[in-house]
């Protein structure tokens, strides 16, 4: 017959030695093995300026309202682009909430880039992602502000023209996923420019 | 869908098709043949300490009351610890940040969905767990609980296989090998490949940055990989930002998130091919795998589709049509690559998400609902989906035998009373327990406090809620607010209802199918290969969960998808 100590110290012997294994020994060793391969990306991919100043992360969408720049998504993470505090609207789709907001982001949109009242507007121009960090933009929404940023900037629209086409991520592959413009680094090469 | 979405459908298929044999075979090697040998060379001295260690005999066989026994309080120990950790975690080291320990409802919640693979979350990942939560308390579970369903999918099956013996295996032989042979080496690989695609690990505080235009952004840290990989390998889900694999940092690449999506149903894939290997009739493995790909592309088409179109109400205010519905979905990803995400986490109770479910078209969020109560049998969760399957298999063969009038028989076992009553418990018990929690909520004031949408959609939000919670999937519908005491609570109640009271009556079925002696084949046997079988047993499965949640989801997603053609708003 079974006493209730011979039930529970070999399960809880597994569990302290399962768990040393799989929370200590495991992650440690991933951690070291991405230290030693992969250095800048296990620290989150990030940009800094000449004096050391961190200026964001490749990887993170951050928030662009200037009209010089291209602007990212609208974002639902904390206050906007809030890399502490990711997450979505969570509005569904009959909404009435979320439909006033599309409205308003719509108009907004136009009147910005100075576009004709019937453009249709690229949804992702106005649709909030699902981290509220995403980095990109689809290409017909950074060509619809290409005018704005190359007026704002006195500069030809063929050169943001260019740099939007270097910066635009093809699917890996040629299949997985979708093309987008990063917009963090789109502008940087804009500030850039001479 | 485009012709791109049907390659990466394709494509995507085709891999996970040739990844199900070598990982089949190396799940029979590992839990019933002598191991592969350059693996034991290395992991054998590590093994032999771990049973000293335990101080457990491995090949001492249990019978399934016994292997029951171990399971539960194995089970309840990890719950309980991870359940004083967090409680404490303001207390204990590796928190940075200075997060306060969780409440106790919180508490339990979380202990609750971590020890039943379902990861459900309440709490908020980065802004409210310390490193040393996420790693230890959490990261724990999501090995063990993987092996824990894993080794009770093998149980089953030697149950099946085995002639006039009362024992189906040893439990703690099988959860540490399952977790030595398979998830570490598999894990340790698939988080470098994470990395290398961007995925953080560190054990940095947050990075303090300066923006390009000069407002702060604060960046959270963490050792990320190591997590993400386990939550995808062992179809736990929990991810450790807020926004699961929505969030950069977590699947930052569309490659990252086509490996992703491949790995979450690795396993249950793998069990198929065990099974078949184990049964000595390779060609049932392989109709059980058919039938779950089937329901899985018809759930991954139609999705698509729905998304695809859009939302009706949007596209008056000007939004380009032809964008589909991109509101909570990452630009990286599109359409296709957020909603075969979707359909995969739903379908194998995996709960990871890389878009936001509840921002879906009403159509297109029924899709994963609808795999969810189907009872994860579609793939399903690691080890859970097999035997989850293996209970549909055997209610087929019942309804079968009773159509022509023979004594149901399963690969030579006889299908009895006692059989089918454990049966039915393990498949009524999940849909009741979702059904009267969620019509429980609806009437209740705390129910409707923590819906984040009105209408239809708020029934939608607390049916996928319990859905989730009892399938031990994970995802959500996440406006619903669900950090609250009664709704912590009753979460909490159904991912345990949901795991413990299918586990034990299957494991009640393996040991009575151990105990019957197999008849030799003859002509009336029916034949659980080919076309008839897959074709039965998903009638089978889609009547029973069409019979039990079609009331349900007439209220919730089928009304809001008519009311949104009308441009009903709430």
């Amino acid at each position: 017959m079974k006493t209730i100590p011979d039930l529970i110290l070999p399960a809880l012997r597994a569990t302290l030695v399962l768990g040393l294994i799989t929370c200590g020994i495991y992650p440690l060793m991933v951690t070291g093995m991405a230290q030693l391969f992969f250095p800048d990306k296990a620290h989150g991919s990030l940009i800094s300026d000449r004096d050391g100043t961190v200026r964001g992360s490749a990887l993170l969408g951050q928030d662009f309202t200037s009209p010089t720049r291209f602007h990212p998504r609208p974002s639902a993470a904390g206050t906007g682009y809030d890399a502490a505090n990711s997450g979505g609207s969570n509005l569904g789709p009959t909404s009435q909430a979320l439909r006033d907001r599309l409205r308003e982001r719509v108009v907004t949109y136009r009147a910005r880039n100075r576009l004709p009242a019937d453009t249709e507007v690229p949804a992702d121009a106005v649709t909030a992602s699902g981290s509220g960090l995403d980095p990109h933009i689809s290409i017909r929404n950074a060509s619809l502000q290409a005018q704005r940023v190359a007026d704002a900037r006195q500069i030809p629209i063929a050169r943001v023209r260019r740099l939007i086409e270097t910066h635009t991520e093809s699917p890996a592959l040629r299949v997985l996923g979708e093309p987008g413009v990063n917009v963090l680094k789109l502008n940087l090469a804009l500030d850039a420019l001479p | 869908m485009e012709p791109s979405d049907w390659l990466q459908l394709i494509f995507y298929l085709a891999a996970l098709g040739l990844l199900t044999k070598p990982l089949g075979l190396l799940l029979f090697a590992v839990l019933d043949g002598g191991g592969i040998r350059p693996m034991e060379r290395i992991l054998k001295p590590l093994e032999t300490l771990t049973w000293r260690l335990i101080g457990i005999d491995p090949r001492k066989e249990q019978s399934w009351f016994g292997y029951t026994k171990s399971l539960l309080v194995f089970s309840l120990i990890g719950a309980i610890l991870t359940g004083l950790m967090l409680r404490a975690q303001g207390a204990l080291p590796l928190n940075p940040q200075h997060f306060p320990g969780l409440s106790d409802h919180l508490a339990f919640n979380t202990a609750a969905s971590y020890v039943t693979n379902t990861n459900w979350q309440s709490y908020g990942g980065e802004s409210s767990l310390s490193h040393l939560s996420q790693m230890v308390g959490l990261t724990y579970h999501n090995f063990t609980s993987a092996a824990v369903g894993m080794a009770t999918a093998a149980a089953l099956v030697r149950g099946i296989t085995r002639n006039s013996t009362h024992t189906i295996g040893n439990f703690w032989g099988d959860i540490v090998r399952i977790t030595f042979y398979i998830l570490l080496p598999a894990c340790l690989g698939f988080s470098l490949l994470l990395v290398s695609q961007g995925v953080i690990q560190n054990f940095d505080p947050c990075t303090h940055a300066k923006t390009v235009e000069g407002r702060q952004q604060i960046i959270a840290q963490g050792p990320v990989a190591s997590q993400a990989a386990i939550k995808i390998l062992g179809s736990n889900g929990g991810g450790f930002m807020r926004a699961n694999a929505a969030h950069p940092f977590e699947n930052p690449t569309p490659l990252c998130n086509f490996l992703q999506m491949l790995a979450i149903p690795l396993m249950g894939s793998g069990l198929t091919y065990y099974l078949g290997r184990m049964t000595g009739n390779q060609a049932h493995g392989w109709a059980v795998w058919t039938a779950m790909i089937v329901l899985f592309v018809a759930g991954t088409v139609a999705c698509a589709s729905f998304e695809a179109a859009g939302n009706p109400i949007h596209h008056q205010l000007g939004i380009a049509r032809a964008d589909g519905n991109l509101e909570g979905k990452e630009v990286r990803f599109g359409i296709f690559g957020s909603t075969l995400f979707a359909t995969v986490t739903a379908a194998a109770s995996c709960g990871a998400v890389n878009c936001m479910h509840d921002s879906f078209t009403p159509a297109g969020g029924l899709v994963p609902l609808f795999l969810i109560d189907l009872g994860e049998v579609v793939i399903g969760g690691a080890g859970a989906g097999l035997y989850g399957m293996l209970v549909f298999v055997i209610l087929t063969v019942f309804i079968a035998g009773l159509m022509v009038g023979r004594t149901p028989e399963y690969l030579g076992k006889k299908i009895q009373a006692r059989e089918i009553k454990l049966v039915m418990i393990s498949l009524l018990i999940p849909a009741g327990t979702i059904l009267v929690f969620t019509a429980l909520a609806c009437v209740s004031r705390w129910g409707r406090d923590g819906l984040g949408n009105a209408g239809p959609h708020g029934l939608t939000e607390i049916l996928y809620a319990y859905s989730s919670a009892v399938g031990n999937n994970g995802s959500s519908f996440a406006g619903l607010r669900t950090n609250a005491p009664a709704y912590n609570v009753t979460l909490g109640l159904a991912m345990l209802t949901g795991r413990f009271l299918v586990l034990v009556p299957i494991l009640a079925i393996a040991g009575s199918l151990a105990a019957k002696q197999a008849a030799p084949l003859h002509a009336g046997t029916f034949p659980v290969d080919g076309p008839t079988f897959t074709v039965l047993l998903l009638g089978t499965i889609l009547l029973v969960g069409a019979l039990s949640f079609f009331p349900a989801l007439a209220l919730g997603p089928v009304v809001e998808h008519f009311l949104m053609h009308h441009g009903a708003l709430f």
